[in-house]
């Protein structure tokens, strides 16, 4: 199961190690993460996605949730949650065709296009992680160049 | 809120200190921690002082665990706080209440690699309940307040306080909060009446029901309730390791420690029981064996403080978390409202009786006149029952789990989370420390006690007479025993050759040391021991080559126990 994990942390130096840490000292793997400051800056929030059978992400909520640093950390419902995810592809371009075609691929994506060159095209993508992914596929044959993604960002939605 | 007060950050932590009750605390100078120290001398904290700091931590977790208020350690930078990561990490292991005090170079030095700089607070930080470094003074009295309150309360644990010398040094107006708030940490659960009564339930349709008492019940003192509990419902009682003593062991329905090195009667009752009553544990896998065997055919009732120890390791039918002492008062209440008593004696209260009293027959024991089971029950037998035992890790702490009865729960403690060797010998001390009228006694293996002997000096020069009960088998035992069972007798790096001489050494240190080699001698000695007021080691010379058995071997179930043929 993939879990959505969202972290009310003290805005304090060192927290992101001890969350991190935890993830590591008791054999859980991170598969993405963020933080960034919330609307009250004596907080921060983490949002960490991460794999497991249902015992074993009890077990990390719990964990998350005994340490001292730890205001809030909920378990997100994947289909009451906005969730989105940031991430820049440099993808090669071989012939003259290729960037009307990526241009075609960004835009049925809703991404947005940067730096294009003669040889290389950008692309900017802001989606959930399994729609990186299908976008990743598509461009794959042009010849991915370099990736860099944020993790993902999300948020319950009102009312649920 | 109290009157504001200038004052430097050294004094602040001995005034907050003091504000706590703390007496007195076990450590070690050095430059980084000489402003703390030269507070010692304007206050009125005994300072004891130890000769390695790892001994600091544990006499601190002696004290702890005795007087369930956290015992203090100091240590100065790098080194000395390196030392005491050992202690740490073995009362975090226990769930110990501690406050260790580190020294750390100033401000403007840290991560500039400066000289006995150790980042103590990184390192520390998985083994540790929560861990400070104030950057300035007026941060130390919340520091200090928020400290002991988190080390003491919930599930109890070490907290590291890491003070660099500048802050020790500054002087700073004070305020001494009465109140303060952490967001984080909502130690306490009410009462849960719900499942409770779920549980009496479950427990009132079981055939098999059994209690198994773990060290949460040491820590919160529920033996009162614990007591009721299984007199009620006629429930026979098995307890951890760590929760050994946490109900006389003499009692009738007590049928001792399960685990690896449980008793007999215990792993088979707890092997074929069908409900458990599981008390303040975390279900080790020293105390249960695998998994997976242990809960398939048990319905599980797990009470604990810490939510996080529900369904960790153990599917759970029933949970109830908060202070098992709090949520067994309820059981009583309910128990008693509802007039429930069970009197009749069931099959499976008989099958418990005639197992246990089969197993205290008929187990093999050593033959020879200084066996462990016979030396221990000597000790036993002449040790007033208010006795505090301690033990370091071996083969001597399993012949205690099995031949010494605790008769007065809460009075037996041993490293059994982490299982740390040199353990015992501080740790009595900071025992007696805590409870200075009671006979305190480290039962000891020879690998272990010459791990932390040199505590012989603090014992001797604080005046601070502990006795060490040292089973001596020149020898690694317990790694002996191993080689022996699984490695064809391939003994590798455990031979102790009878070295050093224990009663030499105990008299150089101005102890006491006493030989005894025969039932004779050891009921002397231990009568000596009891009757001076200096530490005293009695070395007791056993046969190399006696096993601890029963023994469930690792990675299989309790069910699978190797019993001496
Ligand atoms: C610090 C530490 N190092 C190593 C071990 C591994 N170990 C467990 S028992 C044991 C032997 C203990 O020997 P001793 O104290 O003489 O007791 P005995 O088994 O002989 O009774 C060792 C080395 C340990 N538990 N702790």
């Amino acid at each position: 199961m993939w879990a959505i994990l969202s972290i009310l942390v003290e805005n304090k130096p060192g927290i992101l190690f001890k969350v991190t840490h935890l993830f590591r000292a008791r054999n859980f793997n991170i598969d993405s993460i963020s933080v960034g400051t919330t609307e009250n800056p004596d907080y921060s929030k983490m949002t960490i996605t991460t794999y497991g059978d249902e015992k074993q992400i009890d077990q990390i909520v719990k964990q998350l949730d005994k340490m001292i640093d730890t205001v809030k950390v909920e378990h997100l419902d994947e289909h009451k949650t906005v969730f989105r995810e940031l991430s820049i592809f440099k993808i090669k371009l071989s012939n003259a065709n290729d960037s009307m075609e990526i241009n075609k691929l960004a835009n049925a994506y809703g991404g947005k296009v940067h730096d294009v060159k003669k040889d290389s095209i950008m692309v900017e993508l802001t989606a959930t992680p399994d729609q990186i992914k299908a976008f990743e596929e598509l461009a794959k044959p042009f010849g991915i160049l370099d990736v860099a993604r944020t993790g993902v960002a999300a948020l319950q939605r009102s009312g649920v | 809120m109290n009157k504001m007060e200038t004052m430097t950050g050294a004094k602040a932590l001995m005034t907050a200190m003091e504000k706590e009750g703390v007496k007195q605390v076990f450590g070690l100078p050095g430059g980084a921690n000489l402003p703390m120290y030269d507070e010692f001398a304007r206050c009125d904290i005994r300072h004891i002082l130890v000769r390695h700091e790892q001994s600091a931590a544990h006499m601190a977790d002696g004290f702890g665990r005795v007087s369930r208020k956290p015992g203090v350690c100091f240590a100065t930078s790098g080194p000395g706080a390196t030392n005491i990561l050992t202690g740490i990490a073995t009362a975090q292991a226990d769930s110990a209440p501690m406050i260790a005090v580190t020294g750390q170079v100033p401000v403007n030095m840290i991560g500039k690699d400066a000289f006995q700089e150790s980042d103590i607070i990184g390192m520390a930080n998985p083994v540790v309940k929560y861990a400070f470094q104030p950057r300035t003074a007026s941060e130390v009295p919340e520091v200090v307040k928020k400290g002991f309150f988190i080390a003491e309360s919930g599930r109890p644990g070490p907290v590291l306080i890491d003070i660099p010398k500048d802050v020790q040094i500054n002087e700073e107006q004070m305020t001494f909060p009465d109140e303060f708030k952490i967001q984080g940490y909502h130690p306490w659960a009410d009462p849960d009446i719900v499942n409770v009564e779920k549980a009496i339930d479950m427990l009132l349709h079981a055939e098999k029901p059994i209690i198994l008492a773990g060290g949460g019940t040491i820590i919160s003192s529920a033996f009162a309730e614990l007591q009721a509990i299984a007199e009620t419902l006629m429930l026979p009682v098995v307890t951890t390791f760590k929760g050994k003593g946490a109900f006389p062991e003499t009692h009738p329905l007590s049928l001792g420690p399960i685990g690896m090195h449980g008793h007999a009667e215990a792993n088979k009752m707890m092997a074929e029981a069908d409900c458990v009553l599981a008390i303040g544990t975390r279900f080790s896998d020293r105390s249960v064996g695998t998994f997976e065997a242990f809960e398939k055919r048990l319905k599980i009732i797990h009470m604990d403080v810490d939510p996080a120890e529900i369904g960790k390791n153990q599917t759970t039918q029933i949970a109830v978390i908060g202070d098992v002492r709090v949520n067994l008062r309820v059981m009583v209440k309910l128990l008693l409202q509802k007039a429930i008593k069970k009197t009749d004696e069931t099959p499976w209260l008989k099958h418990v009786k005639e197992t246990k009293s089969y197993w205290k027959e008929n187990l093999k024991i050593h033959p020879g006149e200084m066996g462990a089971a016979k030396i221990l029950r000597k000790l036993r037998e002449l040790l007033p029952k208010e006795s505090i035992i301690t033990t370091e890790v071996g083969q001597h702490q399993m012949w205690a789990s099995l031949f010494y009865d605790v008769i007065q729960p809460g009075t037996f403690f041993s490293s059994t989370g982490l299982g740390t060797m040199g353990w015992g010998f501080p740790a009595a001390i900071g025992a007696k420390v805590a409870k200075p009228d009671v006979p305190v006694v480290d039962i000891a293996g020879d690998g272990s006690f010459s791990m932390t002997e040199n505590s012989l000096a603090t014992a001797v020069l604080e005046d601070i007479p502990v006795i060490v009960f040292l089973l001596n088998n020149s020898t690694l035992g317990m790694v002996a025993q191993w080689q022996r069972t699984f490695y064809g007798r391939r003994m590798i790096g455990v031979d102790q050759q009878s070295c050093p001489d224990y009663v030499k050494l105990a008299e150089s240190y101005g102890a006491q040391g006493i030989r005894a080699q025969s039932m004779d001698e050891l009921d002397k000695a231990i009568k000596t021991a009891l009757s001076s007021n200096v530490a005293t080691v009695i070395d007791i010379p056993i046969d190399p080559e006696e096993d601890v058995l029963p023994f469930v071997a690792p990675g299989t179930s309790l069910s699978d126990m190797i019993l001496p043929s």
